[in-house]
């Protein structure tokens, strides 16, 4: 039998569909191949194979009888940030301990209703803030891919996932779930899609519903989906979107099928591309491949436009006082009273100074510290006012281009795939690998990561297509383009299958 | 924008965060550092620009002001640190 781990999620549907493999086969293949490379990996920190292994059965039954749902049988791994019923969630946070939500989110509750299987939990940075997976209190999340020294041979340093979506891109990288949910505040599934050679699509806001996730920051988090191919993703999407009266800020618009909108072409499409985005120190490799992005996009029919974001600089000086600021709000809930941590103090304010000391890891309190600065009595206006404005700004500078151009074509990352250590000694250093991602949270659009070459080392690379509000279909349909064009980029070599 | 040792030891109480001694010299050097970081947002004039609220400029949905939910005392209590017959076990609050 072929490793059914390696199919993508559309030609496991199609083998359920011929009875090729039952759905518990496909589950049993992915929990051994969790089995194996978990420790290694890192990717799941809590696999539940007995509630997999239940949900295939139930959709063995349902195949058979002929009344298959959307995804019915197909196994996902569930970033840790989505509440999940009756199964621990700790959004990679000691603060949460071992909390068992009594609900479940509405992204993971549209999936499983679609007849997905919940493989388990996935890794990410603690509470989604962090570009590497190195923040979470399971550890970190080691990527499948690695890098090659001169002579050509694979060195054994491990490399980042990306983050905040660590877990998720790379459990979809090493074939151990066939896509993952996941979120992004300011690149969360975009960047860790690039350095993982997969596809992350951060949906417009408002297009998913964020009840039941872990919130933080609540004006910029979105949930969307971690996938092999663009086709994936689409699938992926259709059933996570969902207007929810749980969520107000969750938009009641239909969500379209974003598969039939795939091989269609961008014949005429009007490509932008942005000056600010060549920025000083963009390696050489991301500016060739941003390049041939352009003539893959030019030779599939479509043209190219010089646009101007002129407000891009200052997305994510003003990302570092909205997220933060929206943060220290948000995570004031975790008092050590009603659920997660406690750690008894001499008085109820030492109670509660020594629950979040200790539950919170180091860049969580620093956030959190920076945001109870910006919103502290008279700097308000000076801050969080202030970064509100220049997000209108940097809308703006975008409603401007959508006169001049359908899409936008940058890079997803300034840089490669770094090793552990490289970038935690400055927070700031970490902080810039968000920058082509950042706007697009701020101006509250949809983004899409395509994988689209390998560095020198032979680490993948990828790039990020920016659409209109609520234009996922002429993302998806662009993306298309450029898988096929690009091709896919597989890990060359499952190092942790061996000895 | 400098950040000092009172500044840190001010903002750590208000987000009820104990800090170490030796936590408070390093927070005095990250803070400021990405305090003045952000501080170049001075460069832009935003005198005639609104704050962003939406994406896409939507009415609020109203709904009928009625109870949804309820009943789930278990639910609710079931994942405190301390709970007893469905109240919330805390440290004193008044003195």
């Amino acid at each position: 039998m072929t490793d059914l781990t390696k199919l993508t999620m559309a030609e496991a549907r199609d083998g359920l569909k011929k009875k090729s493999f039952s759905a518990l086969e496909l589950t049993d293949a992915f929990l051994a191949a969790i089995e194996v490379a978990n420790p290694a990996l890192n990717a799941y920190v809590l696999p539940t194979p007995d509630h997999a292994r239940a949900q295939a059965k139930e959709s063995d039954k349902r195949l058979a009888a002929g009344n298959a749902r959307p995804l019915e049988g197909l196994p996902i791994g569930n970033k840790d940030l989505f509440c999940t019923k009756d199964i621990r969630t700790t959004a990679c946070s000691n603060i949460l301990g071992h909390f068992k939500p009594p609900y479940e989110s509405t992204v993971g509750q549209n999936l499983w209703d679609a007849g997905a299987i919940m493989l388990g939990k996935l890794n990410n940075d603690e509470f989604a803030m962090g570009s590497s997976n190195e923040t979470s209190a399971f550890g970190n999340v080691v990527s499948p891919w690695r890098r090659k020294a001169g002579d050509g041979k694979y060195t054994s340093v491990k490399l980042v996932p990306g983050g905040s979506s660590g877990g998720s891109s790379a459990a979809v990288a090493a074939d151990l779930c066939l896509a993952a949910t996941a979120t992004d505040t300011g690149g969360s599934i975009r960047q860790p899609a690039a350095l993982t050679g997969t596809v992350g699509m951060k949906p417009t806001y408002g297009r998913c519903s964020r009840w039941g996730i872990v919130a933080f920051a609540s004006s910029l988090d979105q949930a969307g989906p971690i996938a092999k191919t663009v086709r994936d993703a689409a699938m992926m999407l259709k059933t996570m979107a969902s207007h929810d009266p749980k969520d107000t800020t969750s938009v009641d618009a239909p969500v379209p099928d974003y598969e039939a909108v795939l091989g269609k072409g961008i014949k005429g499409l009007r490509v932008g591309v942005p000056k600010e985005y060549r920025v000083d120190g963009m390696s050489k490799e991301i500016q060739k491949l941003w390049d041939e992005g352009i003539a893959w996009l030019k030779a599939a029919g479509a043209t190219i436009h010089d646009i101007s974001l002129p407000h891009t600089k200052y997305a994510l000086p003003a990302y570092y006082i909205v997220a933060p600021a929206e943060c220290s709000s948000n995570l004031a809930r975790y008092d050590g009273m009603r659920y997660g941590l406690r750690v008894n103090g001499n008085n109820l304010i030492d109670t509660y100074e020594k629950t979040r000391a200790a539950g919170f890891g180091k860049e969580v309190r620093r956030r959190i510290l920076i945001g109870t600065y910006v919103l502290s009595a008279g700097y308000y206006d000076a801050y969080y006012l202030k970064a509100q404005k220049v997000r209108t700004l940097i809308k703006n500078d975008f409603d401007e281009a959508w006169n001049k151009v359908d899409v936008v074509l940058t890079p997803t990352t300034p840089s490669p795939a770094f090793a552990f250590g490289e970038k935690t000694g400055d927070p700031l250093a970490m902080y810039l690998e968000d920058i082509f991602t950042v706007t697009v949270n701020m101006a509250g659009l949809p983004g899409v990561s395509v994988p689209a070459g390998l560095s020198p080392e032979g680490t993948p690379l990828g790039l990020q297509l920016i659409g209109k509000p609520f234009d996922e279909e002429t993302l998806f349909r662009t993306a298309q383009v450029i898988e096929d064009a690009a091709g896919r980029f597989a890990v060359p070599a499952k190092w942790w299958t061996k000895g | 924008m400098q950040v000092d040792e009172a500044t840190v030891r001010r903002i750590a109480r208000l987000a009820r965060i104990e800090v170490s001694d030796a936590e408070a010299k390093g927070l005095e050097k990250e803070l400021s550092g990405i305090l003045d970081w952000v501080k170049q947002l001075d460069e832009v004039d935003t005198s005639a620009v609104e704050p962003m609220t939406r994406v896409v400029a939507q009415k609020l949905k109203m709904r009928d002001d009625v109870v949804t939910d309820g009943n789930i005392a278990d639910a609710i209590t079931a994942n405190a640190p301390l709970a007893e017959d469905h109240y919330f076990v805390v440290p004193k609050v008044v003195e």
